[in-house]
């Protein structure tokens, strides 16, 4: 591990994120999750809704504060919680390109200053020269330099997601969280975000967290997968052998779930979709988390919590069947 | 076409706003197959679920007006019947459910009230026999603890159950027709799989009629026999699922299949996005809806709106594009290669 932290760009140890939502209880939202992301990776990370993929994200550049547990950038420790001395040390390193575009933009910004506004706060930089790298990144990422005097209700879906792209990018960062950044727009759409995102990977020399929940296309864009469940990791591993040799029940039952876009591939497989829904990630009990669900569950998960297993070089799985 | 159970004949939806007429539904045509699955595909916008509204009618007028066309469900017309004639087969022969269940649901009334209320408005059952009615229609539906949960409220299900509910709701009065406009859009694939196995199955026992409302192609290969892509207010391409799977022959087909990954075949295709944006319905183009974005476009296809072609040889599966067209130039060549595609990504 010493010698991980060394060559990995992020990584958490044992990361855990809870809130605590009254009448005593805790909101196990990030649970103890450890991993490494490389330099110049795509590290895709799925789940379903309330797996805590999105409050990792944020954990991760500072948006919600750490409950215990550590982050790293560049092997240096991450503060807790993070303060506007920090926000400013970090912009110009991390970012982050939100899901929704219509909520994530400030309806009383214009164009101009929700972009330029990393920048401003790096400081260190005159107005008209922010107003220069402005005009540079909407057309970077296919917008024109007219749309800068323009408010976010102008844009289409697809355009404010291009703004959300530029305002992350702008301040160059290396680590950059994209937290299910296609998902509210149209299929036809979405290939003009993910190729651009892939561009500006290639010629930045970008990391990315993918978060998505469709299958296909985090496969198509990550190097490495990482399937997480109530808040915990479950598998971890190249796209390639996570998707098509998935080792935990849980990615076995998801990757199953995924339809594909072909009427006869869809015809001739077998369709078996995982019984029940997520539990509720408050008061989380002792075994795995999955054992009321998982198919293949023994004695031993019910009141055993399991490691980590390598069942290659780097395809991990946490699941007491590997054990 | 004979066992038809739903034809929709030349359908124009416009809406009065403040900004102009926007002409949502342009001339649509389809027939609903019985016991089959029919599946609407295309692009926000596009006037899928305007379609339906129409034919439920849902669509609140004014602002929106039925301009043209006929839908007769078993040789019954559905448009411009009565407030009272419409809520009579509303409910008992054609059920609908929702993109988003917590906002179609009341949140003030329990589950249970609110599926034997269309069992006390449509079959005059007493509260008590309803309640039962309910229960059971939960359990068909696949909720556990039918019985518990049918007290509870909406705000107390999750997304999936909300959604099992709603369809334990249109199945009520058992329908010919379930339309389901985007059922499973907000739901997590895992849900998504049980709510699609959950409609297949009741499909097969209760012999119903789907019409599948989605912009999500892999949604269509699992569940449509057959398929309408719609683009601009129009039905751009009809035919069987496999026809528009493998044989798709209007551009605007093509770019979708294309626009979206494959798990199969060559993972590292770079994906082709359809550049610019749909038309704007304010002032819809003279030609081809398609003209702006299309990469085969001909000088024809902005001047004159392109006629229906049957495609292949079954006369089923036809495209609105003049590239169908026997003197278009270049048609062999722009099909081959689309066919060749086609293969390499399947």
């Amino acid at each position: 591990m010493a010698e991980q932290r060394q060559a990995s760009l992020v990584e958490t140890v044992a990361l855990k994120k809870h809130f605590y939502v009254g009448r005593g209880q805790t909101l196990h939202a990030v649970d103890g999750i450890s991993l490494a992301i490389e330099e110049n990776e795509i590290l895709g990370l799925v789940g379903e809704s309330g797996s805590g993929k999105s409050t990792f994200g944020k954990t991760l550049v500072g948006l919600l504060d750490k409950t215990s547990g550590q982050a790293f950038y560049k092997g240096s420790l991450l503060p807790q919680k993070f303060r506007t001395e920090d926000f400013i040390r970090y912009c110009t390193q991390m970012q982050m390109i939100f899901q929704d575009p219509y909520s994530s933009l400030n309806p009383r910004m214009t164009v101009l200053d929700i972009i330029g506004e990393g920048l401003q706060l790096a400081g260190g930089i005159g107005r008209s020269e922010i107003r220069d790298q402005v005009v540079t990144w909407l057309e970077k990422v296919g917008l024109h330099s007219d749309h800068m005097s323009r408010y976010p209700h102008e844009f289409s879906g697809g355009q404010r997601q291009r703004i959300g792209v530029a305002r992350a990018m702008i301040t160059k960062p290396k680590f950059v969280v994209c937290d299910e950044p296609i998902s509210a727009l149209d299929v036809s759409v979405q290939a003009q975000v993910i190729n651009l995102l892939n561009e500006l990977k290639q010629s930045m020399g970008l990391t990315l967290l993918f978060i998505a929940h469709d299958l296909s296309m985090v496969l198509y864009v990550s190097d490495r997968m990482a399937v997480m469940y109530l808040g915990a990791l479950v598998e971890i591993g190249p796209s390639n052998d996570v998707f098509f040799s998935p080792k935990h029940p849980y990615t076995e039952l998801l990757i199953e779930s995924n339809p594909e876009p072909d009427p006869q591939i869809e015809s001739e497989r077998a369709h078996r979709p995982i019984e029940g829904e997520i539990t509720s990630p408050i008061n989380i009990q002792p075994g795995c988390r999955f054992a009321d669900r998982c198919p293949k569950v023994q004695d031993i998960c019910k009141h055993q919590t399991p490691q980590m297993t390598m069942v290659s070089d780097n395809h991990g799985v946490v699941c007491h069947l590997f054990n | 076409m004979d066992d038809s159970i739903l034809e929709v004949v030349d359908l124009s939806v416009e809406f009065s706003t403040y900004g102009g007429v926007v002409q949502a539904v342009r001339g649509v045509s389809f027939s609903v197959p019985r016991g089959e699955t029919l599946a609407i595909v295309g692009e926000s916008g596009c006037g899928k679920s305007v379609t339906v509204q129409s034919i439920m009618g849902l669509i609140p007028m004014p602002p929106g007006r039925i301009t043209a066309g006929s839908a007769k469900l078993n040789g019954r017309e559905l448009l411009g019947l009565s407030a009272k004639e419409t809520n009579e087969f509303r409910g008992t022969e054609i059920g609908m459910i929702f993109q988003d269940p917590m906002t179609s649901l009341n949140p003030t009334m329990t589950i249970g009230d609110q599926i034997a209320e269309t069992l006390m408005v449509h079959r005059g059952q007493s509260y008590g026999s309803a309640a039962r009615t309910a229960v059971e229609l939960m359990e068909k539906t696949k909720i556990p603890e039918a019985g518990r949960r049918v007290k509870q409220y909406p705000f107390e299900f999750s997304g999936g159950m909300l959604q099992r509910s709603m369809i334990a709701m249109s199945l009520a009065c058992n329908p010919s027709i379930l339309i389901a406009d985007e059922p499973t859009t907000a739901l997590d694939v895992t849900i998504q799989a049980q709510i699609l196995e959950l409609m297949l199955e009741l499909q097969r026992t209760e012999n119903m009629s789907i019409i599948l409302i989605t912009h999500d192609l892999a949604v269509v290969a699992r569940m449509a026999d057959e398929v309408r892509v719609m683009y601009g207010g129009q039905i751009v391409e009809s035919g069987s699922v496999e026809q528009i799977f493998y044989e798709s022959a209007h551009p605007y087909t093509l770019g979708l299949r294309e626009a979206m990954p494959s798990n199969r075949g060559d993972l590292t295709r770079q994906l082709a996005p359809i550049e610019g944006t749909p038309p704007d319905l304010f002032d819809p183009p003279k030609g081809c809806g398609y003209f702006a974005r299309c990469p085969h476009a001909m000088k024809l296809c902005e001047a004159d709106p392109p006629v229906e072609f049957v495609v292949t040889k079954t006369p089923q599966h036809r495209a609105s594009c003049w590239l169908q067209h026997s003197m278009a130039p270049g048609v062999s060549s722009v099909r081959q290669s689309h066919h060749s595609e086609g293969t390499d990504d399947g």
